[in-house]
């Protein structure tokens, strides 16, 4: 980049304090995974071993999935609490339709895609059209998702999966897990559409300031519906897997993932305020949620107290965007 | 107490930051009992100076003496209990308590042992105050109920009220006030300035930090102008003029405020007619001609935001149509205004205008983007050159494209928003306040790159509250009063006291009603 006039930034001070800030904001965050990597290389047994760190990559993965669907919403400034839900729902519909009404497996799961496109658009509608916030249009679909979800399966699982299924979740293509793959995939995709797009510059200048977005001839409710509808698509995506990896479908499958789904950009520095992160954060982000939870219970440390400690990993991120923002 | 002695006397000042000298040995009095008016460009060193008189900055060097004794004031609460207080330019009153809640927010009276708070005796202080400052202002109004002027009476009511529990009298306190007109009208400035000399009368001392020279010749007694962090001067406002005053901010004689060439007027380029947007507009009509531009002058209220965002399709016409060149729009948001080739320069810079942390280059780019990308794809390389060639066209000081545009002067990211309609070659730019906060020099830029806009033949609207900015750019002057145009002035019959007739409706012979 050029420097194409001459004088110096006109508040030098507060600028470099707040770019020291992010450029430590930044790398906070591959210091952290490198310290619980670090920590449980140290004290849990067997976590280095290569069959374990492809555990670990396959735990992270499907988190990981929904995880950036959940950083297009979160870049906009919104917020998506249904996507747990969703991916039961989606993982329930594919597994039925595949078993009971016997569709050939890819067009299962085409449907069930396209249900969680729909319960997106519905999320997306309800805040474009309807108002509503984000927050409690979002926990609204997560309790009528999970209810439809127990509805259509009548709270019970279903098993007998097709072939594909076990293969989407657990299958491998040259050693690597599957999910694994379409996590790479998935996130080489988002960062092209984010960093490389009009609609990605769209989703930033929504997050960044809804107003100006307007006045400059952006649609930031085009913008928005469009990025509930991505989250709705990668939680089918990710339910799909869940259900694949399970080698069923669960009716209570998912429940709570929300929190992980948005940890995960939170932790990578996706600001909650909009319009500032990116999809590398969230990846890891996510890796360091499914370190965190490999390594503990390596470590023997029960799903109780987990809970608690990835509650309180949750709050420490937020409180480094509160902090990162003050000072913006 | 000997009145020779200044009641502050701030001596050799200095504070760095990182890469800046914010101050270097300044020097600043204020006497008893007067009013002081703080002047500067953006980043002249007035904050960074009224920072440290308030305690929220430490200086690197100098000495603060108040009434000859020496000072320290580590913190707000030491400038307090000196009598010392500031009231920002953003108010910081709660909305959602009342005013006397808001007075004695944290000091609230007690009583009984319980130490519950004493409500009546909060409610009689308080009202007692403000009947002092002879404000008519309730004290268990709700502040959201308030006008920014009210509101700022109830800072001022604060402040006297902090300065008395420090034991300071009135002769004692001094109140610095950071541009406290900008977001008032012309009737409410005046009602503080009344209030200003009634303080002043009782013995306050008040700093004024103002961009609008005229009011600071109509209500300072010295002032002091600082420009990169140096003292350029103290004067007596008696002793010198509004241009003599620029040339101290700026250090090089503006040629002249106003610079004018005339364009040549074109075809009518965009129309409105007869607008009700449903709530403030009520049959507003308008002509604006390629190569013209228009000043649209009223009172805060009078429908005028209201008018520019029905005209760039924000709002929805409710009765009424836009016409451009002569052909009637359907708008229905702005994104087909622009399409139809209108630009908006709005109010609300940081709100409304800007993406603050994002780039130069995306803030310039944004509204081009569909150029700017093949199939979706953002070209890089094309929106750096289009970038490039804006802010090397319109001088905006920036260290580089990539530079996060908060970082950027007032003046220079206005530049930015203006960027970002010419790089779509408008017909027709609406411009909101533009000049609103920006320092003198940038100001004068501004007003150059609208002139040269008209004379390419672009249709200029220009809403302004500073009546000489409109009287000095405009080449038509329309004035609203209630959401319609009420009066139109040609460059060569419009003065002040005609425009402000025409706002107020005070009557009069001034212009006619199109």
């Amino acid at each position: 980049m050029t420097a194409p006039s001459a004088s110096a930034p006109p508040r030098a001070p507060a600028a470099a304090r707040r770019r020291g800030l992010e450029t430590l904001r930044r790398y906070s965050v591959l210091l952290i995974l490198l310290g619980i990597v670090l920590f449980f290389a140290l004290s849990a047994p067997g976590f280095l071993r290569p069959s374990n760190l492809l555990n670990v990559g396959l735990q992270t993965s499907i988190i990981a999935i929904v995880a950036i669907g959940m950083t297009f919403v979160i870049l906009t400034g919104g917020i998506d609490l249904s996507v747990g839900s969703v991916m039961a729902l989606s993982g329930a519909l594919a597994a039925g339709l595949a078993t009971r009404q016997g569709l050939p497996a890819a067009a299962a799961i085409a449907v069930a895609l396209l249900v969680g496109a729909a319960v997106g658009a519905a999320n997306g509608l309800m805040v474009v059209r309807g108002g509503i916030p984000p927050f409690v249009a979002t926990l609204a679909t997560l309790s009528i998702a999970r209810g439809l979800t127990l509805v259509y399966t009548e709270g019970k699982p279903i098993a007998g999966l097709p072939p594909l299924f076990l293969w989407l979740g657990n299958g491998r293509v040259l050693g690597i897990p599957v999910p694994l793959l379409l996590m790479a995939l998935a996130g080489i995709a988002a960062w092209v559409v984010l960093r490389q797009t009009r609609f990605g510059l769209h989703v930033y200048a929504t997050g960044g300031n809804e107003e100006t977005a307007r006045l400059a001839g952006v649609s930031p409710r085009a913008v928005k519906l469009a990025v509930y509808v991505l989250s709705g698509v990668t939680a089918a995506v990710g339910g799909v897997l869940l259900t694949g990896r399970l080698a069923s479908a669960q009716p209570n499958a998912a429940t709570g993932w929300e929190l992980d789904a948005i940890a995960a950009p939170v932790l990578g520095g996706v600001s909650l305020f909009g319009g500032v992160g990116g999809v590398g954060g969230t990846v890891i982000g996510a890796l360091i949620i499914g370190v965190l939870s490999n390594g503990l219970n390596l470590m023997r440390v029960s799903s109780y107290y987990q809970l608690i400690i990835k509650g309180a990993v949750f709050v420490l991120a937020v409180m480094l965007d509160l902090a990162t923002q003050r000072r913006r | 107490m000997p009145t020779d002695v200044p009641l502050l006397r701030m001596q050799g000042i200095s504070k760095a930051f990182p890469g800046v000298q914010a101050l270097q040995g300044v020097d600043f009095e204020v006497a008893p009992g007067e009013i002081h008016a703080l002047v500067g460009e953006n980043g002249a060193g007035k904050s960074t100076l009224m920072k440290i008189l308030t305690g929220a900055l430490r200086p690197d060097s100098g000495q603060i003496f108040l009434r000859g004794r020496p000072v320290e004031i580590p913190s707000p609460r030491a400038a307090q209990a000196l009598g010392i207080s500031m009231i920002h330019q953003e108010l910081s009153l709660i909305p959602y308590l009342t005013v006397g809640q808001n007075i004695f927010l944290g000091r609230e009276p007690r009583r009984g042992r319980l130490g519950l708070v004493d409500w009546p005796r909060l409610y009689r202080q308080a009202q007692a105050l403000l009947d002092r400052l002879n404000v008519g202002v309730d004290a268990r109004a709700e502040v959201r109920d308030l006008s920014i002027a009210q509101q700022q009476m109830v800072e001022v009511a604060k402040a006297l009220a902090l300065s008395a529990e420090a034991g300071q009298g009135f002769g004692a306190t001094l109140i610095a006030m950071d541009e406290p007109t900008s977001t008032l009208t012309e009737r409410e400035t005046e009602v503080l300035f009344d209030l200003m000399r009634s303080l002043k009368a009782a013995g306050v001392s008040l700093i004024f930090i103002s961009h609008r020279l005229e009011e600071i010749f109509r209500i300072a007694d010295r002032l002091t102008v600082l420009r990169d962090g140096c003292l350029v001067g103290v004067r007596s406002a008696a002793e010198v003029d509004a241009n003599d005053v620029v040339r101290m901010m700026v250090g090089r004689q503006l040629s002249e405020m106003y610079p004018r060439t005339n364009a040549a007027r074109g075809g009518a380029a965009l129309e409105a007619r007869n607008l009700h947007d449903g709530r403030e507009l009520h049959g507003a009509s308008l002509t604006v001609h390629s190569g013209e531009i228009v000043g649209v002058a009223g009172l805060v209220g009078a429908g005028r935001t209201a008018l520019a965002e029905t005209l760039f399709g924000v709002r929805r016409a409710t009765v009424g149509e836009v016409l451009l060149a002569g052909q009637p729009l359907r708008l229905r948001g702005p994104g087909d205004a622009i399409r139809c080739g209108m630009g908006f320069v709005p109010e609300d810079r940081k709100g409304q205008g800007l993406f603050l942390n994002m780039a130069v280059r995306e803030n310039i780019a944004i509204s081009s983007l569909r150029r700017l990308s093949r199939l979706g794809f953002l070209r890089f390389a094309a929106a750096d050159r289009l970038a490039g060639e804006f802010v090397r066209r319109l001088a905006i000081r920036t260290p580089s494209l990539r530079q996060r545009v908060r970082n950027l002067s007032g003046g220079n990211q206005q530049k930015v928003i203006i960027a970002r309609w010419l790089a779509l070659n408008p017909k027709v730019l609406i411009l909101d306040e533009p000049t609103r906060g920006v320092d003198v020099g940038a100001k004068a830029e501004i007003h150059g790159l609208m002139n040269q806009l008209a004379a390419q033949g672009v249709a200029v609207l220009m809403i302004s509250s500073e009546l000489p900015e409109v009287l000095g750019v405009s080449d038509r002057i329309l004035v609203m009063r209630a959401g319609r145009i009420v009066a139109e002035f040609s460059r060569g019959e419009a003065t002040e006291d005609a425009i402000m007739r025409a706002a107020t409706g005070a009557g009069g012979n001034g212009g006619a009603a199109p």
